[in-house]
């Protein structure tokens, strides 16, 4: 188990800049879920972790400890890769002895024994073992390539979008899984993922990465209450948080597009009139008649315990979540409103959240 | 069946207003061929099982008679051509083994990022595309124990490489190894760069030394084609003539190739050879056989 720090970590691959002054740290036992984009430079950073790749600039620490020449076998991580990487031609139980029969750790038969069938016991793959690895489904096969890290008791998890390639409720199943696993084993693990839902569910920390930077670290109710600009706004939650540009005058949210919204007086007068994004997540807005907003249904998806609704607001859309027993018809005229208080502003032009800048 | 799996013409082509159907074009393409196959290749085989069973001598005028199985009897009883039989296996297994070793080493080195790897291929390659008499005349200059340059690179003053019994058929060898060892090289690069890189990565990240990862990941996945130029370079090497006619003629390198080409063109015994070029084909069909049973066994690991 390990502790992990990346100060100013830079890669570039000849012009192109994969990641600037990367700088984070994650704690022993952490769950830390990296959130990016395709291409913002999360596999990157989990290479540079493993040893697979070398910084151009910075250093990266596992316990307090420089590993900048380091090998990949030195490091003693694990890496979970999204397309599995199962030795080939053997069986489940081979593939899982791989890392233990390597001349350069040395582990007595019995205890391999021991810690194969402890692996596939806690992966549920025991009824596996002596099958080829291509004759396993998508998520057998990462089960398997998962077993095949925690065989060893490495000193950091390193998992790079292990779920994306399977179906919806594997995915689900495996998240709880792999969740249940980490908590059991009180393992250090780096978690990257596109996916916000499997961020938030799984994460003791989620660092937002946009472009080779790192936006905003923080627990997920850090992330997903308070973002720190526009666009964490829009990469976590699903759907994601509604952004009005508008401007406040006294107690009350202008909207570019002429509706009024009840607002607090917690910000005083000090932006009254500047251009500001307002923030609100669709739970936080509400349809009720005689509210002071207007707009017309433009779409309703029912996802069974609710209903997600976009309104249309003139040019603007804005999606809210209502019960499931709200009865709308499209391009009906209804009216709507916000909870104030869970309102965040941001900066109309740098998109940077007030709360944090203040 | 056939016509079932073509894709049909189109009737507004320029070969259907020609009055061209799918199996005329079919035949068109085929026939050719096919007629070629039998004249050159299947009649001159079956024609030849009969001239074994007989005393044929192309030489004479003399009718061929039936003597049944007498030249295959013979000719396996006489320890002469099995002496033969025990060159060409020597030859076979030191040649082969040779290129397999030079030439899945050279593809190891290649298979990385160096600097002009595409010209050092094809460089590498060259020596395959020449023609065995050209190769064979080249080596017998090199060879050359007064002149050769091989002798003075390696300072060994006047040796005997082609004269002397003992080296000759080594020689031959080294020749056909410096031959074909880049086509080795050419089917193990294909295998050694389709084996996936993140395999590697994770064997790194398992800590698996260099020779364990070489022995549990790149061997095992690179063993079905390297079978494949393993099978094809020993059946090349079981029939090897030219290289070993143009260098020498000793004794000890008459493989079994000459033997039968001094018996049906110096000898004229034109039924006795063609029992024994018999012989040699059902060796080699089995030889083949043996192997591609094997490599069905590594495919399916």
């Amino acid at each position: 188990m390990a502790h992990i720090e990346l100060k100013g970590i830079t890669k570039t691959f000849g012009t192109h800049t994969a990641l600037k002054d990367l700088s984070f740290e994650i704690a022993d036992g952490e769950f830390f879920v990296l959130l990016g984009e395709t291409g913002a430079g999360k596999t990157t950073t989990l290479r540079l972790i493993a040893g697979l790749e070398k910084p151009t600039g910075g250093q990266i620490f596992i316990d307090g400890e420089d590993v900048a020449d380091w090998g990949a076998a030195e490091r003693d991580v694990a890496l979970v890769l999204q397309q599995y990487s199962l030795y080939p031609r053997y069986t489940v139980r081979e593939n899982l002895e791989f890392p233990l029969k390597s001349r350069i750790r040395r582990v007595e038969p019995v205890e391999i024994k021991e810690r194969v069938a402890r692996a596939a016991r806690t992966l549920r793959i025991e009824h596996l073992l002596d099958r080829k690895t291509d004759r396993l489904s998508g998520g057998e096969m990462q089960r398997v390539s998962i077993g095949r890290a925690i065989v060893r008791k490495p000193r950091v998890f390193l998992m790079d979008e292990p779920l994306s390639a399977l179906d919806a409720k594997l995915r689900e199943a495996l998240r709880t899984e792999l969740k249940n696993l980490q908590m059991n084993l009180g393992a250090t693990f780096l978690f990257v993922t596109h996916d916000q839902i499997e961020a938030m569910s799984m994460g003791d920390k989620i660092g937002v990465l946009n472009n080779g930077q790192l936006v905003q670290t923080g627990t997920p109710q850090e992330i997903y209450g308070n973002p720190v600009n526009t666009f964490v706004a829009r990469a976590v939650g699903s759907p994601p948080m509604n952004l009005i540009s508008g401007r406040l005058a006294g107690s009350e949210a202008i909207a570019d597009e002429g509706y009024r919204l009840p607002f607090g007086t917690a910000f005083g007068t000090a932006v009254d009139g500047r251009p500001l994004t307002f923030g609100i997540r669709p739970e936080d807005l509400f349809l009720e008649s005689g509210a002071p907003g207007e707009a017309r249904v433009h779409d309703v998806e029912n996802h069974g315990v609710e209903k997600i609704v976009t309104l249309r607001t003139g040019n603007h859309f804005l999606q809210a979540t209502v019960p499931a027993q709200t009865d709308l018809e499209i391009e009906e005229s209804v009216r709507f409103s916000w909870n104030p208080e869970k309102v965040v502003l941001f900066d109309g032009g740098s998109g940077m959240s007030l709360r944090h800048a203040g | 069946m056939a016509t079932v799996v073509m894709t049909s013409l189109d009737s507004k082509s320029r070969a259907a207003s020609r009055g061209l159907s799918d199996i005329k074009i079919r035949n068109l393409f085929i026939v050719p061929t096919i007629l070629f196959l039998i004249v050159f290749n299947i009649f001159p085989l079956i024609y030849s099982l009969g001239y074994s069973f007989t005393d044929f001598r192309a030489s004479t005028n003399a009718p061929a008679t039936f003597v049944g199985l007498q030249n295959y009897r013979e000719l396996l009883n006489d320890p002469f051509i099995w002496a033969n039989f025990a060159i060409t296996a020597k030859y076979v297994i030191v040649s082969v083994t040779g290129q397999v070793v030079v030439g899945f080493g050279t593809a190891m080195l290649l298979n990385r990022e160096i600097p002009f790897k595409g010209l050092i291929t094809t460089l590498l390659l060259l020596p395959m595309m020449l023609s065995m008499a050209v190769v064979g005349l080249f080596w017998k200059l090199l060879y050359d124990p007064s002149f050769g340059i091989i002798n003075y690179a390696l300072g060994l003053g006047s040796f005997e490489w082609l004269a002397n019994p003992d080296m000759a058929l080594y020689a031959v060898a080294i020749t056909d190894i410096w031959m074909w060892s880049p086509f080795v090289m050419l089917l193990s690069l294909a295998g050694l760069s389709a084996v996936p890189r993140h395999l590697y990565e994770a064997a790194a990240i398992d800590r698996a030394g260099p020779f364990y990862t070489f022995f549990r990941i790149t061997l095992p996945l690179v063993a079905p084609i390297l079978m494949i130029a393993i099978i094809f370079r020993t059946m090349e090497a079981f029939k090897t003539f030219d290289l070993a006619y143009i260098l020498t003629s000793q004794p000890t390198t008459e493989v079994i190739s000459i033997r039968l080409y001094k018996m049906a063109f110096q000898e004229w015994q034109t039924g006795r050879s063609c029992a024994l070029a018999y012989i040699v084909l059902i060796m080699v069909l089995a030889i083949t056989n043996i192997y591609v049973k094997y490599l069905n066994r590594v495919k399916e690991r």
